[in-house]
């Protein structure tokens, strides 16, 4: 367009002349713009940190054997009681072992499948704590503390000690932080554990475990899979549990299913263990987007309300365009070019401070005791959120630009001259 | 000479509240450097032809012709790009935009036409600023100039793009009898001097016994 020049620099005096109203407008926008990425970015800084604590330390697939009743019972298979209603009472569990049968072939078969990360045995025990005559009971898990801690992140909830300290020290213990504080202990030091089958064993303390619940840390603690065999008196293929880490998450709920039929155990996803905790994250983004939303809309609003306020004010201006040779098309461009402006001017002022904001709360303290390993409040400072809140201010800038400028378009310059 | 506006049968209604009729069969022709002036009373439609006259009222039965080329009909963008080569304007009420300063008025309808270079633009506004005695208000603010001053101004504005006629609806209706007087001396001067066409609505008997041709004008029709 030739006459572009000219029509910005109208377009320009206008703003700047109505310097209040422009900068009202502008911050309508800015406030939008800022408050959108400020919330996203809180709100899935949040969501993300909440999907990573349960995602990072709960296996995907998580393997073991379940003591329950047979589905068949005996009077099932026999056939001329088929077609009759049968009642049996005070079933009893099926007898079965603890562990996982072929443990070690199921666990090499697993780490060959290409789906598979890791697949890490563990052995569970119930054990006691024993502090002179009180007697505390407890859960003693025997990991492979190096591979637990790349694929599980168990390293993020040792608050003293180390992974690597567990691994190389015999009978080492990962002690649970509330047992620790109950009995006075501190690294280095030993304790008595006895097993629920008897006898005692001494193991000496390389670590704290706090997981951030409170319950679980007062019975929890960890320690080498050989150790545990050892207290138990179980051979080395003793393996109660196998927990699985997959490429991608979303294999889980096949895989497990295939695993049960396979290999007659229990297989339970990540996806059927937390599926309440999934409804939580889209319900949060929910209503982060529909309060960002509002905001833009309302900056919107403010826009087409100013606009429509400065095409009343500048009606002459408008006639006298006309009268001169600016077509109807130059004056909704002089109007429209307005509302991108103010939009532009208030998307970047919003992104400007949206980054402050974001930035500001990065680093504020925020100290819990259900989350060790976070120090400030969580961001997530993606670029995307950056780009939408921009394209967001412009299309809504764009649109409630539009209507007043269209009726500047239609406005009748003889109806103004000589209405005066 | 040649005939620069001529409007052929020009029928005007107007439909609200009530159909009424207010422009009645009119023809005339305005000719290459005649200085014409119509007058009638109140309400008789001399207002209403000139904006038909001027391309900017576009509801009307008959045609119109503009330097031999019919112009009735034609789209709205075209219109504006006549109104602003081949007409000029000048108002009752200066109508000038208050926030830019006396020059930039001037130059805006040069600008929009982009024929010419911002410096020739920008010498030609002056230029027209000199003849009519104002080119020390070239940088003041329009909305700081007085009245009679803002009239001239619109007078240059009106002159920028050599435009073929120059319309007036009673550019000296809010003026002193000085002032008045001033205006008609510089539009006599453009008439005699540069060959322009000048068709103005007037109330003032003595404005326009003064110019070369009298189109009076009764119950929207010519009188004869």
């Amino acid at each position: 367009m030739t006459n572009l020049n000219i029509i910005l620099s109208i377009a320009k005096t206008h703003l700047l002349t109505k310097l209040k109203q422009t900068s009202i407008a502008a911050l309508g926008v800015t406030f939008g713009i800022g408050s959108y990425i400020t919330l996203v970015c809180f709100m899935t800084g949040l969501n993300t940190m909440l999907d990573d604590l349960i995602l990072n330390q709960t296996p995907h697939i998580h393997i073991y054997n379940e003591i329950e009743p047979t589905e068949n019972q005996p009077i099932s298979l026999y056939d001329d009681f088929k077609n009759i209603f049968n009642v049996v009472h005070s079933i009893k569990p099926k007898l079965s072992q603890k562990k996982i049968h072929n443990a070690l072939p199921i666990i090499n078969y697993l780490e060959n499948d290409d789906k598979v990360l890791g697949a890490l045995p563990q052995v569970k025990a119930q054990i006691f704590y024993i502090a002179g005559s009180i007697e505390l009971s407890g859960n003693l898990t025997g990991i492979n503390p190096i591979e637990e801690a790349k694929y599980f992140n168990i390293g993020d909830y040792i608050v003293e000690g180390s992974a690597e300290a567990l691994q190389n020290t015999d009978n080492g213990i990962l002690l649970g932080i509330g047992i620790a504080k109950k009995m006075a202990l501190k690294v280095g030091d030993r304790i008595q554990v006895s097993p629920i089958n008897g006898g005692i064993f001494h193991l000496k303390i390389v670590g704290f475990y706090q997981s951030g619940v409170a319950d679980l840390d007062a019975i929890q603690s960890f320690t080498t899979i050989k150790t545990v065999q050892r207290i138990l008196g179980e051979a080395n293929n003793y393996i109660t549990d196998i927990n699985v880490k997959l490429n991608d998450i979303e294999t889980a709920i096949p895989l497990a299913k295939k695993i049960e039929q396979q290999f007659q155990l229990k297989a339970i996803d990540i996806k059927t263990a937390n599926a309440q905790f999934e409804t939580g994250t889209t319900i949060r983004n929910l209503i982060t987007y529909a309060v960002s939303i509002t905001l833009l809309i309302v900056a919107g609003f403010g826009i087409y309300n100013i606009l429509n306020m400065l095409i009343y004010e500048k009606m002459n201006d408008i006639a006298i365009l006309k009268a001169i040779g600016f077509s109807g098309k130059d004056v909704q461009f002089i109007f429209m070019s307005q509302a991108m402006i103010i939009g532009f001017v208030g998307g970047v002022l919003g992104l400007i401070i949206g980054f402050g904001l974001t930035s500001l709360i990065d680093t504020i303290p925020f100290k819990t005791e259900a989350l060790p390993t976070v120090d400030t409040y969580p961001i997530n400072k993606d670029p995307l959120y950056f780009i939408i809140g921009f394209s967001f201010a412009m299309v809504s800038t764009f649109l409630a630009g539009y209507l007043p400028s269209k009726k500047a378009k239609k406005i009748d310059p003889v109806k103004i001259i000589r209405g005066q | 000479m040649s005939i620069v506006l001529e409007a052929k049968h020009i029928n005007k209604y107007f439909k609200k509240p009530v159909k009424f009729h207010v422009l009645k069969d009119i023809s005339f022709q305005i000719k290459k450097g005649e200085f014409a002036s119509i007058m009638g009373k109140s309400g008789c439609g001399k207002s209403t032809l000139l904006y038909i006259l001027s391309t900017m009222d576009t509801d009307y039965e008959g045609e119109l012709y503009l330097k031999n080329k019919l112009i009735t009909g034609q789209d709205s963008t075209h219109l504006s790009y006549l109104r602003n080569k081949h007409i000029g304007f000048v108002f009752q009420f200066h109508y000038l935009l208050s926030e830019f300063s006396v020059l930039e008025n001037v130059m805006l309808p040069a600008k929009k036409l982009a024929e010419k270079s911002l410096q020739e633009i920008e010498h030609n506004a002056m230029q027209k600023l000199k003849i009519l005695n104002i080119e020390h208000l070239a940088h003041k603010k329009a909305s700081r100039v007085s009245g009679g001053e803002k009239q001239r101004v619109a007078i240059a504005r009106a002159l920028i793009n050599d435009p073929a006629i120059i319309m007036g609806d009673e550019p000296t209706g809010n003026l002193d009898s000085h002032n008045a007087e001033n205006v008609f001396n510089i539009f006599k001067q453009l008439s005699v001097k540069q060959g322009l066409s000048l068709l103005i609505v007037t109330h003032d008997e003595d404005f326009a016994n003064k110019t070369d041709r009298i189109i009076q004008m009764g119950d929207g029709k010519i009188l004869p």
